[in-house]
């Protein structure tokens, strides 16, 4: 029966004509820098991967120079008429107090990207942790510790990262934690089914009989082995992250008012959708930009870098 | 049961493969992967098809089923059989053809059926296709078919699923299924690779039974020369491609023309010589890398300048006799 | 099959006793005092000290655990602090409608993913392969909050087709209902397909690469046999698996979609209630939302055990 992530449609290869075998860059391995050149240049033939990150490197641009790159200040009420439409002197149109949507937008961008990376990489490191522990340890622990990963994986999200801010209240630093809470359990989840793989290996057997210690095991021996399908989650996750912030800035639970979060820009533009689309509807673009390219930049991360979960 | 008339006239070969080409397009361009493969099978005789893996056995035996897909495959040449040339045929031409008059069997039995279907529902529908029988004789007849070929309890076993069936069964089914629809010609793939040595004699001697009880001619693709050895009337040997040697069973064994046939039949142990077993050195060269002249010339013992020079031509020897080498005598 | 089924019920009881202690540990990191809240403008020393022997907060934290889950396997949700109404009936009558946008955007979903992600896989690397799937990751990738809003703003406010907002139970008036629920389903319906679509493409590339279906073409079953009864019987399964895995996201892309199209639903219910400080409300409404998903990934896993027949037959 195939899996749902099935490896459907491989390179032919008729009785094993001899397709390159697909190569897991690692930088530690001697002659990384061919296996990185290997990896991009299959990376650079897969043109939805290479727009994706293209326009992930633009909009990572615009949030570094906001500054530089916002005609208006974002929060600054009545530098326009308001519900202006798209001009020369606000190009996307302002918003109901009068602020100018472009500036607003390219801020927003910081927003986004920070809540949306922060919260991975928060979300990694603890999921990792407890994957690592939970595999390497087996027993009780990994009973404790995946049971508790069950239960937050039957939560959805969005739902998850509700229920979070009612515990914790507004401000971005709450934003990132509820966010982050939703995707720890798939972290543990790929690293400890990694870790049980890696344990058997017979370098890690070698390293404990050598009288190696579990710390030193665990994160010199084992992490590097699984760290590829790990960093191919992270870039799958940072879209769903900024899903759920803007989802939760589109619900009012987001980063409070005035700090420009896409989401919450997206709803308060819902009230003018008659005579003022452009509210809505300019800020969602941004938003949609930021995700398409990051679902294409992540699958071609994942069909360039690591084998088992080609499609 | 019943001769399919078109073969009445036994001297005509029942298979008549020319010239097949079998090409891949790749980003390296081409890769002929059967190349210019000749041979004939006739009424009630096993041809063997032997080779290492990657030699263009399997494709040749898909490819006289047209079961290449194209693209990104390319055939060429032409395949005779009850007086039409196949590669010439249309897929739903085809389709009348295969399991009814060609029946074809792999290597992998237990997953050549259908998991989530009934064995005894696969079977319906393959002899639906070919048979103008209502479906209460068509019932009757899937369940005789699992007794002729050895199935206890056909009635229930038409109702379980493959994987209910072990590998050996399930190949039973699969010959079964084959020649339900009397074909003239099988095409029998690794049909015991997969299988236990004891299961492997049994489902080689229904084969067998087959070929001698009702004319089937059979094509008998295997990399094993012990099962060729017992089986088969004729052997071909392919290398790389293509086909280097040609010669009665008894012949090739004792005395191979082919400086590769050589070697294989070094590689089989036996019990009347003692020592080491021969290898052969080196590898089979991937599609990518042929080598110049004989393409078996890197790896040949007794290779000479030329042979890395001239493509030796497939040459007669002598009546059923062939060989593609240079050194090879006509006796 | 017995077995399996029982082993499923067992990792099901397993997984909602630890989702209750995860809400209940939640609802007890709120910051303040919960009987102070309660208690409002009636504080006396006195009546804060019996209804906190009421609620149960004196007692050790397993006990209150414990009193909490046995109301709570008894249907008892407690009262909503604003308006004092059962929280049982207030999630019920929210989650009602949410349900029906959730099964109705499914339907959605699997009218568009199946037909396209048939023509992708049946003609790979053409341009309908390539039309399909960009529309898959294009429909996939909008949020659907803002999807709704563009669909309202062309089919509602534009051109005047369907209405922009509310909810009719369908049961008490079909052709309103349905209506009404046209826009919402096809938001989130259309994000469902995306992800849909993708998989039954290369489950599909897959099933049609396998040995059986060789070995069926070998007997002379014809394509369009091959594709439809063959492989799509095999390349079906996993998606069963996926509308399991995928419930809770759909619950939360209702959530969100609900809020756009004003249906009075889960949504509508937990942020009101977030933002008033209703607790009780929250804690079940997060509660019900999240059994309902592991209720369906266990219905899901034992459909998936029955259409499987290495599983039912073992």
């Amino acid at each position: 029966m195939p899996s749902p992530l099935g490896a459907g449609d491989r390179p032919f290869d008729p009785e094993g004509l001899g397709v390159p075998a697909p190569v897991v860059a690692s930088a530690a391995t001697p002659g990384a820098r061919a296996g990185v050149r290997r990896w991009w240049r299959r990376f650079a033939r897969n043109p939805g991967a290479v727009f994706g990150l293209a326009v992930f490197l633009a909009i990572v641009v615009m949030a570094a120079l906001a500054p530089v790159l916002a005609p208006y200040d974002p929060i600054a009420q009545g530098v326009g008429t308001p519900l202006e439409r798209p001009s020369a002197a606000h190009w996307a149109g302002t918003d109901s107090f009068g602020r100018d949507i472009l500036s607003r937008i390219i801020y927003g961008a910081r927003v986004a990207l920070v809540v949306g990376i922060v919260a991975v990489l928060l979300a990694m490191a603890i999921g990792v942790t407890l994957g690592l522990i939970s595999g390497y340890y087996g027993g009780i622990v990994d009973t404790v510790i995946m049971r508790i990963m069950d239960g937050l994986f039957a939560f959805p999200i969005i739902i998850l990262a509700i229920a979070m801010m009612a515990v914790m209240g507004f401000g971005v630093r709450n934003v990132i934690i509820a966010v982050a809470v939703g995707f720890i359990a798939p972290f543990a989840r790929v690293t400890r089914g990694d870790v049980l793989a890696v344990k058997e290996e017979p370098y890690i057997e070698a390293a404990r009989l050598a009288g190696v210690g579990s710390l030193a095991i665990i994160f010199q021996h084992v992490l590097p082995n699984v760290l590829a399908p790990i960093i191919v989650q992270g870039a799958l996750r940072v879209s769903g992250a900024i899903i759920t912030e803007s989802g939760l800035s589109f619900l009012g639970l987001g980063p409070p008012p005035p700090t420009p979060a896409w989401g919450r820009m997206i709803a308060e533009g819902q009230a003018f959708i008659v005579m003022a689309p452009h509210v809505s509807t300019v800020p969602g673009i941004a938003l949609m930009l930021a995700i398409v390219a990051l679902n294409l930049l992540g699958d071609g991360l994942r069909d360039t870098l690591d084998p088992r979960m080609r499609r | 049961m019943a001769t399919n008339p078109a073969f009445m006239n036994s001297s005509d070969p029942v298979l008549d493969v020319k010239n097949l080409t079998v090409e891949f397009s790749s980003e390296d361009g081409p890769l002929r992967a059967v190349d210019e493969v000749s041979f004939q099978i006739r009424r009630g005789e096993i041809v063997g098809l032997v080779g290492e893996s990657g030699a263009g056995k399997s494709l040749t035996s898909e490819a006289i089923l047209g079961l290449i897909r194209r693209p990104p495959g390319r055939m060429a040449g032409e395949v005779w059989f009850g007086g039409r040339d196949l590669l010439a045929l249309d897929e739903s031409a085809l389709a009348r053809i295969r399991g009814k008059d060609i029946a074809m069997i792999f290597q992998n039995p237990g997953a050549s059926l259908n998991p989530v279907f009934r064995v005894g529902e696969q079977m319906l529908e393959a002899m639906a296709l070919h048979l103008p029988e209502p479906r209460g004789a068509l019932k009757e007849r899937v369940v005789e078919t699992l007794g002729r070929v050895g199935i206890s309890s056909p009635q229930t076993r038409a109702r379980d699923y493959p994987h209910q069936f072990s590998g050996g069964m399930a190949q039973r089914v699969m010959i079964g299924m084959g020649v339900s629809c009397t074909p003239s010609l099988l095409i029998a793939d690794e049909p015991t690779t997969a299988l236990d040595v004891t299961i492997q004699a049994q489902v080689l001697a229904l084969i067998r039974q087959l070929a001698r009880e009702l004319g089937v001619a059979v094509l008998l693709v295997s990399h094993d020369l012990g099962i060729i050895s017992q089986m088969c009337h004729r052997v071909l040997v392919m290398y790389a491609g293509r086909v280097v040697e040609e010669a009665p069973v008894a012949t090739l064994f004792r005395a191979p023309a082919h400086p590769y046939t050589r070697g294989l039949i070094e590689c089989l142990p036996r019990l009347d010589r003692d020592g080491r077993l021969g290898a052969i050195r080196g590898m089979m060269p991937g599609l990518r890398a042929l080598p110049s002249g004989c393409r078996f010339h890197p790896r040949c013992p007794i290779a000479e300048p030329r042979c890395s020079a001239e493509s030796p031509v497939l040459r007669s020897l002598a009546a059923g006799r062939a060989a593609a080498c240079h050194l090879a005598e006509v006796s | 099959m017995v077995r399996f089924v029982l082993s499923r019920l067992g990792q099901t009881v397993a997984v909602l006793f630890t989702v209750s202690i995860i809400i209940f540990a939640l609802m007890r990191m709120i910051p303040g005092d919960p009987v102070l809240m309660r208690l409002g403008d009636d504080f006396t020393q006195e009546a804060y000290e019996r209804l906190r022997g009421e609620l149960g907060f004196d007692r050790s934290i397993v006990t209150q655990y414990l009193i909490w889950i046995r109301s709570v396997l008894s249907g008892d949700l407690g009262d909503s602090f604003i308006n004092h109404e059962r929280v049982a009936r207030l999630v019920f009558d929210a989650f009602i409608p949410t349900l029906t946008l959730v099964v109705a955007s499914v339907i959605v979903g699997l009218l568009i993913a199946v037909p396209s992600g048939i023509i992708a896989a049946m003609r790979k690397d053409s341009p309908w392969d390539y039309g399909s799937m960009g529309f898959a990751i294009f429909v996939y990738s909008m949020p659907s909050f803002w999807k709704g809003i563009i669909l309202i703003w062309i089919f509602s406010v534009y051109l005047g087709w369907f209405p922009a907002m509310g909810y009719v139970h369908p049961w008490t008036d079909l052709s309103q209902g349905l209506w009404r629920l046209v826009l919402p389903a096809v938001t989130l319906g259309t994000f469902f397909s995306g992800l849909v679509a993708r998989i039954i493409r290369s489950s599909l590339l897959e099933v049609l690469d396998q040995d059986y279906v060789k070995a069926a073409r070998a007997r002379g079953v014809r394509r369009a046999a091959l594709v439809y009864k063959h492989a799509l019987a095999n390349a079906l399964i996993p998606v069963v698996t996926v509308i399991g895995l995928q419930f809770g996201t759909l619950l939360g892309g209702a959530v969100l979609t609900e809020t756009v199209f004003a249906i009075p639903g889960m949504g509508r219910l937990s942020v009101s209630a977030i933002l008033n400080r209703d607790y009780s409300v929250v804690q079940g409404a997060i509660l019900v939302g999240v059994l309902a998903v592991v209720v369906v990934n266990l219905l899901v896993d034992i459909l998936y055990a029955f259409l499987n027949p290495r599983i039912r037959v073992a």
